[in-house]
């Protein structure tokens, strides 16, 4: 019998704050999260402003003796993970260990700590360095720690594909629980890189927003004038279950994931390949895993960054598949225009936003959107959200190095 | 220096690096065995210790120090060297 693969459990830390109330809130009402960042001296980097953060008390969450022992993005992916795995109610003391797997994606891991440590390295010498620097900087400590946390023994590691590591560890996931792996995984991405080191390697690649002046209507993914994304951090973790086991134990189920497809530009290391046809592609592998028919698709929840080029090449990629006319019919919206680019995050986070915009029957808009852009025609429900129902929705994840991920969604019917 | 602020900053460090209760710290109590320490938490201990008493303590010394007590009489030689 086909294995189905239901999300019964979901947690968030988004700059819209702790917790998936504050994020849906903050996605309905059509608000930016971007601020001045003020953890740092910003004065000589060409963008000074990011979705941060703020107000984050990890203590409230996680005992306070551990988390100096744990690296900012370790910090957020144990807090989201609590949050998920009681929203599931699932017990794991009922489960053989063996099967609960834990795939979580990062795209730099734990930055701050590898900036501070080469820090004391180079003014201090190597016997300053921290023993904990190994440990606290690796990706997959993310996955290893909420492992630690549930006694989760299956499948265990991270994805590292940049701007694409959260939905690679949701894609990964699914297929382990559809191969019969294992039954449950708790899966998603972290990622806190709003450090200085990681504002002056996106600033030197000139991928960012130099709207210094006006940050809440920088990220503008779509519009004519936008001119880069904005940084965002956080975490996004979702408890992926086989469908029989979830109903056994009587678990809500948000959705139903139905397929995922992964492939790759082969083509620059940042810039997407202009013809779109890997990301028609791997739309196209999701919607055939989920053997469904392509016109059904309500809702694009699009990688749609706010750069030059990612918005242009999605819109094409979207075109390509569904042709001109079905394509103008798809409602499309970007989360980064209102938490920025959460990196290694935002694809978990945004496969919870798509799961939100599902049960509610609602499209959550694409905020600053105002002139439109001759080669993004679409409708990417500028400004306010609608009331739509959706059966079927994609979420499109896109990285450096020239990773693409999508993942279908759909309600869950019995 | 007197002995007392010697055991009073040797237990202070402790505390601080291994989030436990200045009672747990006696002398007799293992880092290991007593106060939970794993071997991270032990290099990161002496490199505390270092730092609080202006020191270097080699590998091979830290190694035998796997008590309080230890600590404080290693401490007190080195400083009474000094």
């Amino acid at each position: 019998m086909r294995r189905r693969i239901v999300v019964t459990g979901i947690g968030a830390v988004t700059p819209f704050g702790v917790g998936i109330d504050k994020l849906w809130n903050g996605l309905k009402e059509g608000v930016s999260t971007a601020n001045i960042i003020e953890h740092f001296d910003v004065s000589d980097f060409p963008t000074k402003f990011a979705c941060v953060v703020k107000d984050f008390k990890p203590e409230e969450y996680i005992d306070p003796k551990k988390i100096r022992r744990l690296d900012r993005f370790l910090q957020f992916v144990l807090v989201a993970a609590k949050l998920a795995v009681e929203d599931s109610k699932i017990d794991f003391k009922d489960i053989d260990p063996f099967r609960v797997g834990v795939v979580i994606g990062s795209g730099v891991g734990g930055l701050n700590t590898i900036e501070n440590e080469a820090k004391v390295m180079f003014e201090k010498g190597p016997r300053r360095v921290s023993p904990f620097l190994i440990p606290m900087m690796i990706p997959d400590m993310a996955s290893g720690m909420v492992a630690m946390e549930y006694g989760a023994r299956g499948i265990n590691f991270a994805t590292v594909s940049a701007c694409a590591s959260g939905a690679h560890a949701i894609g990964v996931s699914f297929k382990s629980i559809k191969y019969g792996d294992v039954d449950v995984v708790i899966t998603g991405g972290s990622e806190a890189a709003i450090t200085p080191l990681g504002l002056a390697g996106f600033c030197q690649a000139k991928a960012l927003s130099t709207r210094n002046d006006d940050p809440k209507r920088a990220s503008r993914p779509f519009d004519k004038n936008r001119d880069g994304f904005v940084m965002g951090e956080g975490a996004g973790i979702l408890i992926l279950e086989e469908l029989e086991h979830a109903k056994k134990r009587g678990a809500k189920i948000y959705a139903e994931i139905l397929g995922i497809g992964m492939t790759d530009d082969a083509y620059h290391m940042t810039a997407p390949e202009p013809t779109a046809e890997p990301q028609k592609k791997v739309m196209e592998l999701a919607i055939i895993e989920g053997g469904i028919d392509k016109n059904s698709i309500d809702y694009i929840n699009a990688h749609g960054t706010s750069t030059k080029l990612n918005d242009k090449a999605e819109t094409k990629a979207i075109k390509l598949l569904f042709g001109e006319e079905k394509a103008r019919k798809i409602s499309i919206s970007s989360t980064k225009s209102m938490i920025g680019h959460l990196l290694g995050a935002s694809g978990a986070v945004e496969l919870i936003s798509t799961i939100l915009c599902i049960n509610n029957s609602f499209i959550h808009p694409t905020i600053n959107y105002e002139e439109m852009d001759p080669e993004c025609d679409l409708d990417y429900t500028p400004n306010k959200g609608r009331e739509k129902e959706i059966n079927y929705a994609l979420s499109n994840s896109f990285g450096f190095g020239g990773h693409n991920v999508s993942i279908l969604a759909g309600k869950y019917k019995d | 220096m007197t002995e007392q602020s010697i055991e009073e900053r040797v237990k202070k460090v402790i505390c601080d690096q291994l989030g436990v209760e200045s009672s747990q710290v006696t002398p007799d109590a293992h880092f290991v065995n007593d106060l939970g320490a794993d071997s991270l938490d032990q290099v990161e201990l002496v490199m505390a210790f270092e730092e609080e008493f202006g020191l270097e303590i080699s590998d091979e010394e830290a190694q035998k120090l796997d008590t309080v007590g230890k600590v404080i009489e290693y401490i007190k030689a080195r400083t009474g060297e000094s």
